[in-house]
């Protein structure tokens, strides 16, 4: 189990609790803004992009390669961007803060 | 319009239908939100039914586009399982097969469409014949494939459906032969070169793929079938998959009086013939402002940003469609991604890698660029989607280098 914050462009940070599959699932079952996962998490649409608090970037890792490629020329691209599709829940990534990174 | 008072009923529940619902919520729609499917199961995504469930027999709940408790959230009611038959638009009423009805203010047909099945003789009668649109379809196809000793798998049809279905059942053991009409797989999708290298890729895999048949007859042996192509060629399958494509659910438009043509027939607001009736999604032949023409589109993409159009006009947005359509499709692990729409192309260019099997096509109607098809080539389609969307003029001397790296200021035309 993790709680996840979610920190939208605009409104309230929201906070959820997964025990498994993705983050980008965790944030679409509960409508957090800006995050849709329209290609249902196989890393094709880019809808999912989130800006990892610096403490858990370490723990989350970077983006893969497919990640970084689909990421290159985003608008939103930092040094700490990732798809919330490809990092899965672990027990590790409890407290971790998220911040969206398109607009809802 | 008092959304408080009002009720907006959706007749669909796939990629657009939900996400209409949900977006309608997010525009400001306070009303009812009646959201109903003849599937009875939570609505589901469709891509992997073609790929990770047959391959990983993924439960359907876990693949499901909301849990329950977000439609309970936004306050959308489901009726799953209930096949609407008849739409009165002068009273703003439809009917279910039971016989109950409901009124709406606001209607938005996201129907979608039943696959195509080709009038071959012998086909109908054969037991062991299916399609894949449906969670169930899908149920089915793994009830004959599952924890099976390797069986011959006979698919109609080199497009996306049979080509994904083609790959997991390889995945999975079983000896798989598509059947393709034209001179190449997805010949009516993308170019010759992108054809060709998945093509290719199959076939390594142990695909045989027949090129350039049509199955004219197909015989019941003992416990086979004997299928019979236009050319004398024939194939033994234990069982047969059509994927040639869908033709749409046209039937509650057409009996309300409703345009229908190549699909229901909507303008720049997703509105049909009727104003308080939408059409969104596979069904709906629609005007796309960013390219000037109508066009039908069959992608879950092409669901969701209809679905956020319609909701938004709704609810008194000025929404007018006009995203720029893209696609997917995995094979085995080739990731083929597509932007834009290539139908228009005057000439392409092919960019080819000097260290990976990485290709893409690049679609230009004259000097603009398109479209891009890619194939393990993300980096090629995300600049694609940008290099159309700012219709910069790119030079294609470097665009086909491959020691100039992609990026937009490399491409872009001195």
């Amino acid at each position: 189990m993790a709680k996840i914050t979610f920190i939208p462009k605009e409104g309230e940070a929201i906070t959820l609790e997964g025990r498994s599959g993705s983050v980008m699932e965790l944030a679409v079952a509960h409508g957090v803004p800006g995050i849709d996962g329209d290609c249902g998490g196989v890393c094709s649409c880019a809808t999912c992009h989130v800006h990892v608090a610096a403490e858990f970037f370490s723990i989350t890792g970077g983006p893969n390669e497919i990640e970084q490629e689909m990421l290159a020329f985003d608008d939103h691209l930092q040094e700490n961007s990732r798809l919330s599709c490809q990092i899965q829940i672990e027990e590790n990534l409890d407290g971790m803060k998220l911040y969206v990174a398109r607009e809802g | 319009m008092n959304h408080i008072l009002s009720t907006c009923v959706i007749i669909g529940a796939s990629h657009a239908g939900v996400q209409a619902a949900f977006s309608l919520r997010k525009e400001g729609w306070e009303g009812e939100i009646l959201l109903f499917d003849q599937d009875p199961n939570l609505p589901y995504h469709r891509p992997p039914l073609s790929k990770k469930y047959l391959t990983e027999e993924l439960a359907i709940e876990k693949n499901a586009l909301k849990p329950l408790k977000s439609y309970e959230k936004e306050q959308i009611q489901l009726f799953l399982g209930k096949r609407v038959v008849r739409l009165d638009p002068a009273q703003k009423q439809i009917y279910l097969s039971d016989g109950t009805k409901f009124s709406y203010d606001k209607l938005i047909l996201a129907v979608g469409g039943v696959p195509y099945i080709p009038p071959i003789p012998g086909l109908q009668a054969a037991r062991h014949v299916f399609t894949l649109r449906h969670a169930q379809d899908a149920d089915q196809i793994l009830q004959q494939v599952a924890q099976s000793d390797p069986l011959s798998v006979l698919v109609i049809g080199g497009g996306f459906i049979g080509l994904e279905i083609a790959a997991s059942l390889i995945h999975m053991n079983h000896a798989v032969t598509v059947v393709e009409r034209a001179s190449r797989i997805l010949s009516r999708v993308t170019a010759p070169e992108i054809s060709a290298w998945l093509h290719e890729l199959h076939t390594a895999r142990g695909v045989t793929i027949a090129r350039q048949k049509e199955i004219k007859q197909v015989k019941k042996l003992a416990d086979q079938y004997l299928l019979e192509a236009d050319d004398g060629e024939s194939f033994i399958a234990d069982i047969i998959i059509i994927g040639v494509g869908i033709r749409i659910s046209q039937t509650l438009a057409k009996q309300a009086g409703l345009a229908v043509s190549n699909g229901i027939e909507v303008n720049a607001h997703l509105q049909t013939s009727d104003p308080d009736i939408y059409a969104i999604g596979d069904c709906s032949w629609h005007p796309n402002a960013a390219y000037g023409t109508y066009m039908r589109l069959e992608s879950v993409p092409n669901a969701v940003d209809q679905a956020k159009c319609a909701a938004a006009h709704i609810c008194g947005k000025q929404a007018v469609f006009q995203a720029i359509p893209w696609f997917w499709s995995d094979q085995f692990d080739a990731k083929l991604q597509m932007v834009g729409l290539s139908d228009a192309a005057t000439h392409i260019h092919v960019r080819r890698e000097k260290h990976s099997a990485a290709i893409s096509v690049w679609f230009f109607q004259n000097k603009h660029l398109i479209a891009v098809h890619a194939i393990n080539h993300p980096r090629a389609y995300v600049l694609g989607t940008k290099l159309i969307k700012t219709q910069a003029l790119i030079d294609p001397r470097k665009l086909i280098d491959p020691e100039v790296e992609l990026t937009p200021t490399n491409l872009i035309a001195s």
